[in-house]
């Protein structure tokens, strides 16, 4: 039999040495924030076919439209051969402007997007996005201790539960901050519905292994508990594998043919996908094991010093 | 058995429905127990291109503002939006001080924001001797070139953030009575003062109960009004909104102090006294607005976005179906079945409800694709463990369904619970990215409930009864 359980400091090595850099990362460089929380605007526009156009000119025609510094303009490339142009917040009439003076300087160009938050909107959507996962996360806890209210220490289900899905936050942001330092990637408000979801499907996992836990527990009274964790986490190691596999094939499909608009928002899914069925299996039924071992009292001593209380 | 075969007909009538509404092309409206329906695809502004603006009151943040001034002030948005002509507009109050503003189709971002913006301008004009007709066009010295076309779409004049609010104070008289109009000149009026210097304006009764309209001035507007009414007493000021009279009352006292009352003919009730207020107030919006937050989706990246979407849904669908085949075989076949008509439900609820299809939207439909078949691995897995532990096959799937339940229940709930929590997360924010992903997402949790479940058992023991007890450990793939 497989022992999952023996090797659980293992497995929670292996989740420090992910979320680790990513937390570095977030304390260096912070979340790359789009507009949505920080306020600015965003314009993306096509260029007639074949036309390649250095970035310096196009900032310097940005500047003499809006007068901003040069500093809070940037203007970049896109993959699918448009150019996203991100300044301070801009109007209409600016946004008209600036329109004219591009069609004026390389002919037909179309505006694909256009977006303008204002900095009061982006701090309010910062917040609400905090309070929306710390809700999500109380409400989830709530309502595992109850669906677990007959089971000894049903308090623990829900918070074990819970610690899962925050490494896999955790886990998500760290790689945003990364990826956003590496591949230019940007935090916008469908990277929160992202983790929303990601934090929905971990409590998936985690209480399918819960709820087996639940049952062997009847089951097989007597048997001391980590050997029932362990024997519940293989007994439904076939579904979380098949059900993991399933996601990822739907998610892979959208990443390759899917819109391109939605591209780091399907990364994000998947990251955090792959991310909750590990915590699930490797975090959250182990974290069980070591509280009813209350295993802590053990963490910071050497085996041998077993006379203090 | 008889229930077994109740439940074939539910879901094959269910079926049928699904497909029918899935594929008719053109918006058929249905009328049933009072219900009145249109069934059609709505798609997203980041679908078919298109703006959205999200409008905020503008006053201090700790301000409350009033509920009933906010629907005002989008009932005004909407009129104004429809003088746009975009087809399916969507003007919403969002949260307690926004409003949202949705225009599918348009692409020039300036109009919109002028048409949304402009506050109907209001002017007070001199007459002179002689009082104007109600409803006659006029040029004022306001702005000449404005011949009083169209008043909806004209270019604003007035600042581009209304700054009055309505919060009358006063009943202090200094009567002004209209009287009986008389054929008017080509002539240019002059204009004494606009909307702008209005602070508020109120229907009342005076004490022979009499309705009349009390307003108050600001410092700039006590000014003008002191200096104009008091050299022109028994004179007309005609009140003139986008260029056409309203009302034409003569100045019967020096107006000094700011504030005034306009006292209407004889034979007025007091809604005519409520329609001129409200014309006063809302000349400028009952709640100013500055906007927050514009978006701009050309139509060429939305037809591209649907046309991937699609793609990546059938692709998703293939693949899913080809492993829950391969792995489950006799079972996965089922469950494959299962999921396509809980694809062709969810697309149903869409069109019927209807659902705005988003492209997260559209994710989370492709997403849910995914995650409709865990209800069925989980119960398949069981079946095959329960089969294992040696059990005929009609207990292990009696047995396999209820014990995945609790399982199922619990993991569904709590993506009901995220769901909840993005939905009001987005409703705040007039996100409608966020909604539209929360929104289906749920949608797809509860249909692969009654799919994943109710649908899958039926079949599974539809077909059990013509299987041979030899056969079933090859076609369970044990």
């Amino acid at each position: 039999m497989i022992d999952i359980i023996g090797k659980r400091y293992w497995y929670f090595a292996l989740s420090l040495l992910v979320i680790i850099p990513g937390l570095i990362s977030l304390l260096v460089y912070g979340l790359p924030l789009a507009i949505d929380y920080t306020g600015g605007s965003l314009m993306e526009i096509r260029l007639p076919s074949g036309l390649a156009v250095s970035s310096e000119e196009v900032i310097e025609i940005v500047r003499q439209v809006t007068g901003f510094n040069v500093a809070d303009i940037r203007v970049q490339p896109s993959l699918q051969g448009t150019l996203i142009i991100r300044t301070r917040e801009i109007d209409a009439s600016m946004k008209t402007r600036l329109e004219e003076a591009l069609r004026s300087r390389y002919g037909e160009i179309a505006t694909e997007r256009f977006e303008s938050v204002g900095p009061t909107v982006g701090a309010e959507v910062t917040r609400g996005a905090l309070v929306a996962v710390a809700m999500a996360s109380l409400a989830i806890m709530l309502y595992l201790t109850f669906a677990f209210r007959h089971v000894p220490h049903a308090f623990r289900y829900g918070v074990a539960a819970v610690l899962a899905l925050l490494h896999d936050v955790a886990v998500v942001t760290g790689t945003a901050s990364i990826f956003g330092k590496v591949f230019g990637w940007e935090v916008d408000a469908l990277f929160l519905t992202a983790v929303l979801t990601v934090i929905g499907f971990s409590v998936h996992d985690s209480i399918v292994v819960f709820d087996r836990i639940r049952e062997n527990l009847i089951r097989y009274r007597g048997e001391p508990y980590d050997r029932i964790v362990n024997h519940s986490i293989l007994q439904t190691l076939d579904r979380s594998i098949n059900t993991q596999l399933t996601l990822i094939f739907t998610l892979v499909a959208l990443l390759l043919f899917g819109g391109t608009t939605i591209r780091q928002f399907v990364a994000t899914l998947l990251i955090g996908m792959i991310s909750g069925t590990y915590s699930s299996i490797f975090n959250a039924a182990p974290i069980l094991v070591v509280w009813e071992k209350r295993e802590w009292r053990n963490w910071f001593r050497r085996p041998v010093e077993q006379t203090v209380p | 058995m008889r229930n077994r075969n109740l439940w074939l007909a539910i879901i094959g009538l269910l079926t049928v429905l699904a497909l029918w509404v899935d594929f008719s092309e053109t918006r058929i409206a249905i009328d049933f127990l009072g219900l009145h329906r249109e069934i059609r695809t709505v798609l997203g502004l980041d679908l078919q291109g298109g703006i959205q603006i999200l409008l905020e009151a503008d006053v201090p943040p700790n301000q409350a503002v009033d509920r009933g001034n906010l629907e005002d002030t989008r009932r005004i948005i909407e009129n104004r939006v429809n003088a746009l002509g975009v087809s399916e507009p969507v003007v919403q109050v969002a949260g307690t001080r926004r409003i949202v503003v949705e225009l599918p189709g348009i692409t020039n971002l300036e109009q919109a924001v002028n048409t949304i913006k402009q506050t109907g301008l209001l002017e007070f004009v001199d007459a002179g001797a002689l009082p104007i007709p109600e409803g006659t066009t006029i040029r004022t010295t306001l702005d000449v070139s404005l011949t009083g076309t169209v008043p909806l779409t004209a270019t604003p004049t007035l600042p581009p953030t209304p700054t009055l609010t309505a919060t009358p104070t006063l009943t202090e008289t200094a009567p002004m009575i209209g009287t009986s109009p008389v054929t008017p000149t080509l002539q240019v009026y002059r204009t004494v003062m606009t909307g702008r210097n209005l602070r508020s304006a109120r229907p009342e009764l005076d004490e022979f109960r009499r309705p009349q309209v009390a307003f108050t001035l600001d410092a700039e507007g006590t000014r003008l009004f002191a200096e104009y009414t008091s050299r022109n007493v028994g004179r007309y000021l005609c009140i003139v909104l986008d260029k056409k009279v309203i009302s034409c009352p003569v100045i019967e006292d020096a107006i000094t102090q700011g504030q005034g009352v306009i006292r209407l003919g004889a034979e007025s009730a007091l809604a005519d006294a409520e329609a001129l207020a409200v014309t006063l107030r809302y000349g400028a919006l009952p709640v100013p607005l500055k906007i927050v937050d514009t978006r701009n989706i050309g139509p060429t990246l939305g037809r591209e976005s649907i046309q991937r979407s699609l793609i990546a849904g059938i692709v998703g669908f293939a693949t899913v179906a080809l492993f829950m085949i391969l792995y489950y075989r006799l079972p996965g076949v089922l469950a494959v079945l299962a999921l396509s008509l809980y694809a062709a439900l969810v697309f149903a609820v869409f069109k019927l409800l209807p659902v705005t299809l988003t492209l997260p939207g559209i994710a989370g439909f492709v997403l849910s694709i995914g995650m409709a078949v865990d209800a069925n691995i989980l119960i398949f897995e069981r079946l095959k463990e329960e089969l294992r532990a040696g059990r005929n096959l009609t207990a292990a799937i009696e047995y396999g369904f209820e014990r995945a339940w609790p399982s199922i229940r619990d993991s569904n709930i709590s993506t009901l619970i995220t769901c909840v929590i993005l939905y009001i997360f987005g409703m705040n924010f007039g996100a409608s990215m966020v909604r539209g992903f929360a929104l289906t997402l749920a949608i797809g949790v509860a249909a692969s409930l009654f799919t994943g479940i109710w649908v899958t058992r039926t079949f599974l023991h539809v077909l059990l009864d013509r299987l041979s007890a030899q056969a079933y450990r090859r076609w369970f793939g044990i």
